[in-house]
């Protein structure tokens, strides 16, 4: 090793190592808060406890927001399934014009601020007279997880070889049992992948939710927003360190699916 | 996919599958977006550009723009300057530090705003970890909070932003081949000159496209200035947010809006038309 591959090496190690600190400091300091006996969030803690885990179950409005988002998440996120694997499966065998076109603009949703596509869907549902909060966080939450769909099953379908297709009605398949059987199995891991970050996506989403709720009907965001205003304390850590576990489940499955590299693409 | 569309193309039945999901967008995205954008434009008398003339003519807005714009531009050279290294530091990690990376940058992608906003409330405290650090390494005399102003908001917003900037940079070292700097040294070339002349160029692509990441998300941010400065300091977007549901004030909320929404979309078409360009010129 020349000294000039070492000093490559140490300084590949300092840089990895002073990101990793970085990025990773706001999840271990919800973590080690949520689990500490402070109220102040004196770090490290002074003694480890579980209270405010305990207390969650008290906290008023945490479960019936923590419910909307689960329901909305699920629902929108099936329903982005559908459109967009639709949709990406014209994009990638169709022969039309505007292709392109198409695939920028179903995924320009995540381009564009949140905030102003909340404010512009408003004002669109007050004028069609869509004034239901769960129904309008339902359709607003759709464009929240549409592209995250588009984006990875196109990537999936374009890789995918077709002609395993032909090979297997060749071999006696009907058409159908063909897609079933080849196609579904094949993009099954791309299709769950992405709908588990569309899901993540709804459940975190502030900016366009806000826009939606009211006193009755909140997203977990919004409550949660709600309790850092009114009173920060460590049962927020705990709810907190719920979402970041929750991360970390479908990263495990991201990456057994699809592997950790593949997920890196951007 | 690599045929051209023949003249009989709007017959391919295939397209029709795209039907759904592209007029469910035009229904309930585009439709509004333009609805909004033209009523920003219409007063009572025909076309007008009134509301941003007395929006522009209002010293404190004056204030918000800069606030906004001076905060994104920080936050996208904290970003560069600690993911441009890391990208390539990613790119050259055996396979145990590499994995440990990934996660690193993949993980918090998943987890809300709130959430991290929260922990960075924690982390920039008095007694928070930044100040202890910073005292224990003997930067600081004493324990500081950084909470509440704009140096915390923009350590956060950069913290929160940095896979933004590594993963799009990391795209385009991975390809580099490290020969070609090889080659420069036996050539003669000095590291300096082997830095500016063969790796930057190749990395350029990335770099416009994280630095339009970054900034974009840093100028449309709600959450974070929201949490880690307050009220008394206005961005757009707050003012944004502030004006819709605060004050009720919809015609100053959809004119900062409709800016908010023209300063994010002429950075993606300008940085696509950028990257296009560059990566255009060398192959």
């Amino acid at each position: 090793m020349t000294t000039i591959e070492r000093g490559t090496q140490y300084f590949v190690w300092a840089i990895a190592g002073f990101t990793v600190v970085f990025l990773m400091t706001p999840l271990v300091v919800t973590i080690a808060v949520s689990f500490g006996s402070s109220t102040v969030f004196t770090l490290p803690p002074p003694d480890w406890s579980l209270r405010w885990y305990e207390r969650l179950a008290g906290m008023r409005g945490l479960l019936p927001a923590l419910l909307v988002s689960l329901q909305i998440a699920a629902v929108s996120t099936a329903v982005a399934m559908v459109l967009g694997t639709l949709c990406a499966i014209a994009l990638v065998r169709g022969r039309f014009p505007g292709r392109e076109t198409i695939s920028t603009f179903l995924v320009s949703p995540l381009m564009l601020p949140g905030l102003v596509i909340g404010i512009a869907m408003l004002q669109g549902f007050k004028a069609m007279g869509l004034r239901d909060v769960y129904a309008s966080l339902l359709v607003a939450h759709v464009v929240i997880t549409l592209p995250y769909i588009v984006r990875t099953v196109v990537g999936a379908l374009s890789l995918f070889d077709f002609s395993l297709i032909d090979a297997a009605r060749t071999l006696g398949c009907s058409y159908p049992a063909a897609l079933t059987r080849v196609l579904v199995p094949s993009l099954a891991p791309a299709f769950l992948t992405s709908g588990m970050f569309a899901f993540l996506a709804s459940m975190d989403n502030y900016p366009i939710s806000m826009f939606f709720t009211d006193a009755w009907t909140k997203t977990l965001p919004i409550q949660m927003l709600q309790y850092v205003e009114e009173r920060p304390d460590p049962t927020i850590a705990a709810i907190s360190a719920g979402l970041v576990l929750l991360a970390i489940l479908a990263l495990i499955v991201g990456d057994r699916l699809v592997g950790l590299r593949k997920m890196a693409d951007f | 996919m690599t045929t051209k569309a023949a003249p009989s193309a709007w017959r391919d039945p295939v397209a029709l599958l795209a039907a759904p999901a592209v007029l469910y967008l035009l229904v309930v995205y585009a439709f509004p977006l333009l609805w909004l954008f033209m009523k920003s434009l219409t007063g009572p008398g025909g076309l007008t550009i009134q509301p941003y003339v007395a929006f522009l003519s209002d010293p404190f807005n004056w204030r918000v723009v800069g606030n906004t714009l001076r905060v994104a531009a920080w936050v996208t050279v904290v970003c560069f300057v600690i993911g441009y290294p890391a990208a390539f530091a990613l790119a050259r990690a055996g396979a145990v530090l590499q994995i440990v990376m990934l996660v690193s940058i993949i993980l918090p992608l998943s987890v809300g705003a709130v959430v991290k906003a929260f922990a960075w409330q924690i982390v920039l405290r008095r007694d928070g970890i930044v100040s202890q650090t910073l005292v224990g390494l003997g930067l600081w005399d004493e324990p500081q909070r950084l909470l509440f102003t704009e140096t915390g908001l923009v350590l956060g917003a950069a913290n929160i932003f940095l896979p933004f900037m590594i993963l799009p940079i990391y795209s385009v070292v991975k390809l580099i081949d490290p020969r070609l700097s090889e080659a420069g040294a036996t050539l003669g070339a000095t590291p300096l000159y082997r830095f500016t002349h063969v790796t930057l160029p190749l990395t350029l692509p990335g770099i416009v496209s994280g630095v339009a990441f970054v900034f974009s998300m840093s100028v449309s941010m709600f959450v974070i200035p929201s949490l880690l400065i307050g009220d008394r300091f206005q961005t757009l977007a707050t003012l944004t947010g502030r004006s819709f549901l605060l004050m009720r004030n919809e015609q100053l909320g959809s004119t900062t809006a409709v800016i908010l929404l023209v300063l994010a979309v002429s950075i993606v078409v300008g940085s696509t038309w950028l990257a296009r360009r560059i990566g255009g010129s060398q192959t």
